[in-house]
C-alpha cells in the first residue's frame, strides 16, 4: 500500500517537473548556433593558417623538411597558447570563439596550462602535477583509445 | 500545534524588538565598478585582495567585512556571542578560517547561495529567544574560489552559454541584537527543498526560481501579505532568466511582483559588464542586502524589505553523476520602524 502511494507521489512530482521544464525552456536564451560556427571557422581557420605560415618559416629559413617541421611548429603554437593562457588572453578568445579555439592544439594546450596555474597555490606535485591533465585527460585516455581502435581495423584490412 | 512564534509552519514572527546593528560588506574589482560601488565598505583591486591565494582572499573579505559591520555597530568583538557563518567551499573553510582569527563561537552554516538567509534568520531567531546578545551573520563567495570548485579553471578557454552565471566576489556581515535603531527583523521563513529536474549546472536561474517562488508564496499566505505590502522585494541571484521565470510563476500563483521585484544579481553589476544572466553566490544577496538596501532602510527611503536569498545545493559530484538540482530559499523581512 505504502509503496504504491509512494509511487503515485512520484509520478506526480515527475509530471509537475516535466510541466516545469517546458515552460522554463522559453526563457532560456538559445545559442546563436550560425554565429558561433562562423566565429569558430574564422577563429580555428586564422589558427591553422597561422600554423602554416610559422611551418613555412620553419622550411625555408632552418630548413626543416615538411615531415620534420611539424614537431617546432607545434611546439611554438603551444608555447604561444601558454603565454596567452598566463596572460589573461586565451580564456576570452575561447568565450568569443568556442570550438575555434578549443579544437586545434592550442586549445589543448590552454586545458593544461590554465589548469597548472589554477592549482599552483596547492604545491608544485599534487596541485600543479595533479591537476594538470585534469580537462586534458579525458582527450588523451579517448585519443589513444580511438586511435588504438583504428591501427586496429587497418591492420585487419591489410591482413585481409 | 503551533510554537509559540510560530505563524504557519515555516514563518517565525519575532515577538522582541530584534534589530541591524551594523552592516558591512566587502567586494572585488568587478563589484567595485558597478552601479553599488558607491554603498560598498572595502572594494579590492584584484582578485587576491594582497594575499596569497583566492581562498585566503575570500576569508580575508569575510574578516574584513565582520570586523567593519562589528565596529560599525559601535561593539567590541568580545560582545558579541556567536558568529553564523557559510559560504560555497567544501567543508566551509572560509568560514571556519575566518572564525579562527576571531574571538568568537562560530557555528557553521550551508545553504549555498541562500546562506546570507539562513544565517540571518537563524542569528534573529537566537537573540529573539535570549540566547544571545549580539549575533552576527556573514557569508562569502569569490568568483575563483567557486569557478575552481565547482567549474573549469579561470584561464580555461571554454565557452559559456548566455544564461550562465557570474560568482560574485565579496562577502557581508550584519550585527543583530535587540533594540537600537537600525532596521527591524520582523519575520523569517525558511524554505523548504525544491527540485524541478533541472540539471545543466549552467542553468541556475531556472533550477532555482520554484524554491523562491514556494517561499515567497508561503511568505504571503503566512504572514498575510501581499507584494505590494513591501516597497522592495528581492531575490540573491536568479540572473534574467531567473527572473523573468520567477515573475510569471508568481502570476500563475495569483502574486503581482512586478512593481517591486528586483534581483541582487541583476542589481550589482551594470549592463555593460560581460557577467552573462547576472551574479551569483553567497554574496550577491550578502553584499546587496547589508549595504545598499540596509543604507534605504536607515535613511528611510524604503520602508519594508523582502530579503528572499536563493541556492542551488548541488556539488560537482552529484551533477556528474546526473542528478537535478535541488534547491532552496530563505526569506526575510526588515522594516525600518523609530526607536
Amino acid at each position: 500500500m505504502a509503496s504504491s502511494v509512494n509511487t503515485r507521489k512520484q509520478n506526480r512530482l515527475a509530471k509537475a517537473q516535466k510541466e516545469y521544464s517546458e515552460r522554463a525552456a522559453k526563457y532560456k536564451p538559445k545559442p546563436p548556433y550560425l554565429t558561433n560556427i562562423v566565429k569558430a571557422f574564422l577563429v580555428g581557420g586564422a589558427i591553422c593558417a597561422f600554423g602554416q605560415l610559422v611551418s613555412d618559416f620553419y622550411i625555408r629559413v632552418f630548413g626543416f623538411t615538411k615531415e620534420t617541421a611539424g614537431n617546432p611548429t607545434v611546439a611554438t603554437l603551444i608555447f604561444l597558447a601558454v603565454l596567452f593562457t598566463g596572460l589573461g588572453i586565451y580564456d576570452k578568445l575561447g568565450q568569443f570563439a568556442g570550438a575555434g579555439s578549443a579544437v586545434p592544439v592550442t586549445g589543448f594546450a590552454n586545458s593544461m596550462s590554465s589548469a597548472a596555474i589554477e592549482h599552483r597555490a596547492e604545491g608544485l606535485v599534487l596541485g600543479v602535477g595533479g591537476n594538470m591533465f585534469k580537462l586534458a585527460g579525458g582527450v588523451i585516455v579517448y585519443g589513444v583509445v580511438a586511435a588504438l581502435v583504428v591501427s586496429l581495423i587497418k591492420w585487419i584490412i591489410i591482413k585481409v | 500545534m503551533k510554537a509559540q512564534h510560530q505563524y504557519g509552519r515555516q514563518t517565525w514572527k519575532f515577538a522582541n524588538d530584534v534589530r541591524v546593528q551594523g552592516s558591512a560588506v566587502a567586494v572585488g574589482p568587478l563589484e567595485g565598478e558597478g552601479p553599488l560601488g558607491a554603498e560598498f565598505d572595502h572594494i579590492y583591486p584584484d582578485m587576491y585582495a594582497g594575499q596569497a591565494s583566492w581562498e585566503k582572499a575570500e576569508r580575508y573579505m569575510m574578516y574584513q567585512a565582520v570586523q567593519t559591520a562589528v565596529k560599525k555597530s559601535n561593539l567590541l568583538e568580545s560582545e558579541i556571542d556567536i558568529v553564523l557563518a557559510g559560504d560555497l567551499l567544501n567543508q566551509t573553510i572560509s568560514s571556519n578560517f575566518t572564525a579562527s582569527q576571531l574571538n568568537i563561537p562560530l557555528l557553521g552554516m550551508f545553504g549555498a547561495c541562500s546562506t546570507s538567509m539562513e544565517t540571518l534568520s537563524v542569528g534573529s531567531a537566537l537573540v529573539d529567544a535570549g540566547y544571545a546578545s549580539y549575533v552576527v551573520a556573514t557569508c562569502s563567495s569569490h568568483n575563483c574560489t567557486a569557478e575552481k570548485q565547482f567549474r573549469y579553471p579561470t584561464e580555461y578557454g571554454g565557452q559559456k552559454p548566455d544564461y550562465a552565471q557570474w560568482t560574485v566576489t565579496g562577502a557581508g556581515a550584519v550585527v543583530v541584537g535587540r533594540g537600537g535603531s537600525g532596521p527591524c527583523i520582523t519575520h523569517a521563513t525558511i524554505g523548504k527543498v525544491v527540485d524541478m529536474g533541472i540539471k545543466d549546472p549552467f542553468d541556475m536561474g531556472s533550477a532555482m526560481a520554484p524554491a523562491a517562488a514556494d517561499t515567497l508564496s508561503t511568505h504571503f499566505h503566512d504572514t498575510d501579505r501581499l507584494p505590494s505590502d513591501y516597497d522592495i522585494i528581492v531575490t540573491g541571484d536568479l540572473g534574467k532568466v531567473g527572473y523573468a521565470i520567477l515573475k510569471d510563476e508568481m502570476r500563475g500563483l495569483s502574486f503581482d511582483m512586478t512593481p517591486v521585484y528586483n534581483d541582487c544579481g541583476l542589481m550589482i553589476y551594470g549592463p555593460d559588464q560581460q557577467v552573462f544572466s547576472g551574479g551569483s553566490g553567497c554574496a550577491s544577496s550578502a553584499v546587496v542586502t547589508y549595504s545598499y538596501i540596509m543604507n534605504r532602510l536607515r535613511d528611510g527611503s524604503i520602508k519594508r524589505a523582502l530579503i528572499c536569498a536563493t541556492g542551488a545545493l548541488f556539488s560537482p559530484v552529484s551533477y556528474q553523476q546526473g542528478e537535478s538540482i535541488p534547491c532552496i530559499a530563505h526569506a526575510v523581512a526588515l522594516e525600518a520602524k523609530e526607536e
